[in-house]
């Protein structure tokens, strides 16, 4: 082919110079809630219903969520289940294992607030969020994969609102003290 | 073999040792006296007509404070003669204690741990007595009729509430 009839075409297509331009705060964001990987463990019921949730008819993999089998990789903890004060500190452990950012799902009505072990059930906590920070609450007992889903999504649109630039925790606590 | 065999081998061995039935109870129950109860257990796994060589369940029950006794049932099946028999033992509630028979049937090791854990009751000459489910530092006995769960455990507050803190 000779230079002229390549030219006509448009150039050589080397794959190099392509640009493209965003925020950063998009593109850190976009990176992180296209792969949000849950730490691989359960503790109920409810587990059930996330195991298959992964499983190929509701297919978690095209939204980039691969279950971690180690906190160190993971980015979001789902609590699938019943937290006995004895798994309690265990699962308080696994978080604080995990690398920052860090996200929690609280899966189904024992996790949100110890479902139907609230009143009898001496050995159930009240909640996780009573010992870990808790991003987003599905209910259900146990939630339908489609509601997992649905928590995933709303996490995503929580992680899209997120500034690394202007951190809105940091600037609050900046205001605080610039009115005292 | 009947119920009634079973009960005349019993008897030929220690005359004492069982102080009534049940027959409300399903299998039949033989009630024992707790003393002689690892003696009972012992001829009825080592005879060639009984051989129970199975302890199919073993469970605590809490009379209550007024009544001032607690209750062990023990389940027994035997394999190859298709039995069932229910032994029950009645013990003192303020100071529960009870002869292990995890020498007889390894499977009593983990039964009578949970029976420790949520009864309180003290199992002599157990190989490895302490809590199986609750945590070790957990306060009192969940099962029994006046158990008070304690306020909080490592700072997290145990009781529901509206508010959730």
């Amino acid at each position: 082919m000779s230079e002229t009839e390549i030219s006509q075409l448009g150039g050589l297509k080397t794959g190099e110079g392509g640009i493209i331009v965003s925020k950063l705060d998009d593109l850190l964001n976009w990176a992180r809630f296209s792969s949000m990987w849950p730490l691989g463990f359960g503790l109920a019921c409810c587990a059930i219903e996330f195991f298959s949730t992964a499983s190929s008819a509701y297919d978690l993999d095209r939204f980039g969520i691969i279950p971690r089998n180690s906190p160190r990789q993971a980015d979001v903890m789902i609590v699938s289940g019943t937290v006995t004060f004895k798994m309690a500190d265990r699962v308080k452990r696994l978080y604080e294992q995990m690398a920052e950012p860090k996200y929690v799902i609280s899966m189904g009505s024992c996790a949100n607030c110890g479902g139907p072990y609230w009143e009898h059930g001496y050995h159930v906590l009240k909640g996780v969020d009573r010992v870990i920070p808790v991003d987003v609450y599905v209910p259900g007992c146990p939630p339908r994969p489609e509601a997992l889903i649905g928590g995933f999504l709303k996490l995503q649109e929580k992680i899209r609102s997120e500034s690394v630039l202007r951190p809105k925790a940091l600037e609050k606590l900046v205001e605080e003290k610039n009115e005292v | 073999m009947k119920f009634e065999q079973i009960k005349e081998l019993i008897q030929s061995e220690y005359s004492d040792a069982i102080l009534g039935e049940d027959e409300n109870s399903s299998p039949n129950a033989l009630i024992i006296k707790a003393e002689s109860l690892h003696q009972v257990c012992e001829i009825l796994h080592a005879n060639e007509n009984t051989y129970f060589d199975q302890l199919s369940c073993l469970s605590g029950i809490d009379n209550g404070a007024e009544t001032g006794t607690m209750e062990i049932v023990y389940n027994l099946y035997s394999i190859p003669h298709n039995l069932h028999l229910m032994l029950k033992v009645k013990i003192d509630r303020s100071k529960p204690s009870m002869d292990s028979v995890s020498d007889i049937w390894k499977t009593a090791d983990w039964h009578e741990r949970e029976a420790f854990d949520l009864y309180g009751i003290h199992f002599n000459n157990h190989p490895d007595l302490r809590r199986i489910l609750l945590p070790e530092d957990w306060e009192g006995f969940p099962l029994r009729k006046d158990y008070v769960e304690q306020e909080k455990y490592h700072d997290v507050i145990i009781k529901w509430k509206m508010d959730n803190n």
